[in-house]
């Protein structure tokens, strides 16, 4: 309860001039640390592309003090983050769940390496069977070259 | 009046860029020689004309001339001289002017340099070059003018933003946009070898220089970026996924799979089809990213211009230079014969993966970057995709890479045996496990990240040095000789490969044994971290040349020793009303030490972040050894060589 009370103090304060503020802090390290990391994976919703960790904005600071108030009250971190999400939306996370259409940004990659690691196969396995070109030998261009060379 | 004329200037510097756009083409396929001649006197003539629309810009910031609208908005006359003249592309209109100088910068070099091109082909790249330059023309001119006058000219300017008031930042600027823009030159050969319909050694050897050169300047450019970040953000983070930063990035990892495959042009005669089309998506990736920053359409924090009619005329513009190239690469790719004949295991088929695992990852962050939009637009689902994911997604490629690197490397062209190359190689495996077993056994915190990463930078930095030695042949004698006598080029990818690995190491060691404290500090208290020692002596008010600064005297010791006295700030600019944290930082080889201060508190006393970064500086140490290799081969005598060669017999060649 007194520690509920000190983050509503807390909140009163002047605005942060950066990030994760000693006040905001837990007393604990283990629990500390997990706040850390739960909050590197948030978004801060209003500043663009930054995580509530490294952001200076109010509401980035209310959302870390949120992830700690949670905590606190026995929260596992997965039980921290779906109240987050069930709260502002899937945009909060920085890092998209891998369900439903996020299959096709998940897949992209390896199959994009895929696709490519085959079409390398069959363009290497012709050039290797390929006959050899007359690499000593002169192509049209040279030859066309040379017979001007001899001509002229 | 310079203002007026310097609007002058430009509108007639699209219309040469018009004009050099379209005779050329014409002469190049009428083989009329005058017509071809005209790109020339005209590529000079645009470069001139936009250098003098750009002076007269930068003259408008450097006297403050608010009477423009751009000065007001982004200039005070109480700004220090060198930011006035880096305001000038601080900005929307005058980034942009600034671009486009670069594009006529790069016509007029293909003009100076280009004398053994073939004078069809040269003709044809001149104006594929000059279309680029005519549609930023048309861009400023009708979306961005930088000229306009105020209708009131107010008593001062609204000053620039201060986190642009900084020399990494001021600078970083130019050297994307030569990045960015040297890739319009790879692009302008590719669509002029695609009309042209011919493709040989030659191109390739004609096209690397310009694609290394844009690899270069984009590996600096992306470097002092990041090293700003690292500095001036106030705790460290050297990379965040932004879009903005992905959009210099994907375009450096393109260009370096191009300079791979251009070599296998120039030296084998195959993977041409491949090249032609690694150039246009080369350029295509800088396009996006002008979309991207310009049209704010996946918003980010460094998005400074969100309009929509400039973003719908990149788009087209977009559309119209990749869309038109990839027609034209469609309808002329299968006349590009492949020649070289070789096996699986061959230098070519290495660098065939290194181009699949550069293009891929490209790829990655291409799609991470603009899912937001996609799902979006595609399933309405509003979501974001940051550092998390590409941390995720994106590094099993670098590790790939990093460990089939230096293998490839040394695998001879043709036929090569893998058994062969791996046992000379093998005084880097044992290296590379002893560092990996060595810091795993000093660990405390038992993670594999700092070992396995320091051990993929051993590895790549003792491959590229055996690599070098190797070609000096056998016996000792004269072996340093031979060393030093080695062309630039084989020096050049050595210290390039070895600059790879030294980022690696920097970045891994970094993330994995990075320590930090926050903390309320007294004046005149200490605390401990990693072994150092940090005091808080003073904090004074002390007046800047346009800023007030909250300055801290901070004393790091070590086992009672001295190390050095750091001065963290925190300034507050009254004419933006924004306040910016200078971070103190004790540089090291081994380690950074970083200390940020903070507000004060209600209860006396000091907010402060104190960070251990060990082997922070290897991330750009690794960035300036790519950059400086790339040099070193750009300085090859083999390019200016076969350059000279050329000019004798290339009057005598039909082009078809």
């Amino acid at each position: 309860m007194i520690a509920r009370l000190l983050l509503i103090l807390s909140l009163l304060l002047p605005t942060a001039a950066f990030a994760v503020q000693p006040d905001e802090m837990l007393q604990d390290p283990a629990l500390e640390a997990r706040a850390r990391e739960i909050s590197k994976g948030l978004r801060c919703l209003v500043c663009r592309n930054e995580s509530i960790d490294d952001s200076n904005a109010d509401l980035a600071r209310d959302l870390r003090i949120e992830v700690r108030t949670q905590i606190t009250e026995g929260k596992s971190n997965d039980e921290v983050v779906n109240f987050l999400v069930d709260k502002y939306g899937e945009y909060v996370l920085l890092k998209p769940r891998d369900t439903g259409s996020n299959r096709v940004l998940y897949l992209a990659g390896p199959g994009m390496l895929i696709v490519g690691l085959l079409a390398a196969f069959f363009y290497l396995r012709r050039r290797s069977h390929a006959p050899a070109p007359l690499e000593a030998g002169l192509n049209s261009d040279e030859a066309e070259r040379l017979d001007k060379i001899m001509k002229g | 009046m310079i203002a007026e004329l310097g609007h002058f200037a430009l509108i007639l510097a699209f219309i040469t860029a018009l004009m050099q756009m379209v005779i050329p083409l014409v002469g190049a396929h009428k083989r009329w020689p005058g017509w071809m001649a005209f790109a020339e006197p005209a590529a000079n003539v645009q470069f001139l004309l936009t250098a003098f629309a750009f002076g007269a810009l930068m003259y408008a910031f450097v006297t403050s001339d608010f009477s423009l609208s751009l000065v007001v908005a982004n200039s005070h006359s109480a700004k220090p001289m060198l930011y006035k003249i880096t305001g000038v592309w601080g900005n929307h209109e005058g980034s942009m002017l600034l671009w486009v100088l670069i594009v006529t910068l790069f016509g007029a070099m293909a003009q100076w340099f280009g004398h053994g091109l073939p004078p069809t082909l040269k003709a044809r790249i001149l104006a594929v070059q000059s279309a680029i330059g005519a549609a930023f023309f048309a861009f400023i001119l009708f979306t961005s003018n930088p000229f306009l006058r105020m209708d009131v000219v107010p008593f001062d300017g609204r000053g620039l933003n201060p986190l642009l008031q900084d020399p990494g930042l001021a600078f970083h600027p130019p050297f994307l946009y030569v990045g960015y823009v040297g890739l319009s030159m790879a692009f302008s050969f590719a669509v002029a070898a695609l009309i042209e319909g011919r493709i040989d050694a030659a191109w390739g050897r004609w096209v690397r220089p310009w694609t290394l050169a844009a690899w270069m300047f984009l590996t600096v450019g992306i470097g002092l970026g990041s090293w700003w970040a690292y500095y001036e953000l106030g705790w460290g983070g050297f990379w965040f996924w932004d879009p903005v930063e992905n959009a210099s990035f994907m375009p450096w990892l393109i260009a370096a799979a191009l300079l791979h495959s251009s070599i296998v042009v120039e030296k084998r005669e195959s993977l041409k089809s491949w090249t032609i089309l690694l150039a246009i998506i080369a350029f295509g990736f800088s396009l996006v990213g002008a979309f991207i920053t310009r049209s704010g359409i996946i918003t980010s924090v460094h998005a400074f211009a969100t309009d929509p009619e400039r973003g719908v005329f990149l788009l087209l513009i977009l559309a119209v230079f990749v869309g038109g190239a990839l027609t034209l690469y469609a309808a002329r790719a299968s006349a590009m014969q492949a020649k070289g004949v070789f096996s699986f295991v061959s230098r070519e088929s290495a660098l065939v993966l290194n181009n699949i695992l550069l293009a891929v990852s490209a790829f990655v962050v291409f799609v991470g970057t603009i899912w937001p939009l996609i799902s979006e637009m595609a399933f309405d689902r509003k979501l974001s995709v940051g550092a998390p994911f590409f941390d995720q997604a994106f590094t099993p490629f670098m590790v790939v890479l990093g460990i089939v690197l230096p293998i490839g490397a040394m695998l001879p062209w043709k036929r090569a045996r893998l058994g062969r190359v791996l046992k000379q190689l093998i005084p880097a495996i044992v290296f590379s496990l002893a560092v990996g077993a060595l810091l795993w056994a000093m660990e405390s915190e038992k993670t594999a990240l700092g070992p396995v990463g320091l051990m993929l930078g051993a590895w790549l930095v003792s491959g590229a040095a055996i690599d070098l030695l190797t070609r000096t042949g056998r016996g000792g004698a004269g072996r340093l000789g031979r060393l030093a006598r080695l062309p630039r080029a084989d020096w050049g990818k050595a210290v390039a490969h070895a600059g790879l690995g030294v980022t690696i190491a920097g970045i891994s060691g970094l993330l994995a044994w990075e320590a930090e404290d926050i903390r309320v500090v007294q004046t005149g208290e200490s605390f401990d971290l990693a072994g150092y020692t940090i005091t808080l002596d003073n904090v004074a008010t002390v007046p800047g040349p346009n800023y007030t600064s909250t300055m801290a005297d901070v004393t790091l010791s070590q086992d009672g020793k001295k190390i050095s006295t750091l001065h963290p700030e925190k300034r507050v600019y009254p004419v933006a009303g924004m306040p910016t944290t200078e971070a103190a930082i004790d540089i090291g080889f081994l380690r950074d030490v970083y200390v940020v201060i903070g507000d004060p508190q209600e209860n006396g006393g000091w907010a402060m972040r104190a960070y251990y970064k060990p082997l922070a500086n290897w991330i750009w140490g690794g960035a300036i050894l790519m950059a400086f290799g790339g040099l070193l081969s750009l300085s090859d005598r083999r390019y200016r060589v076969a350059a000279g060669a050329r000019k004798t017999v290339a009057q005598g060649v039909p082009a078809e």
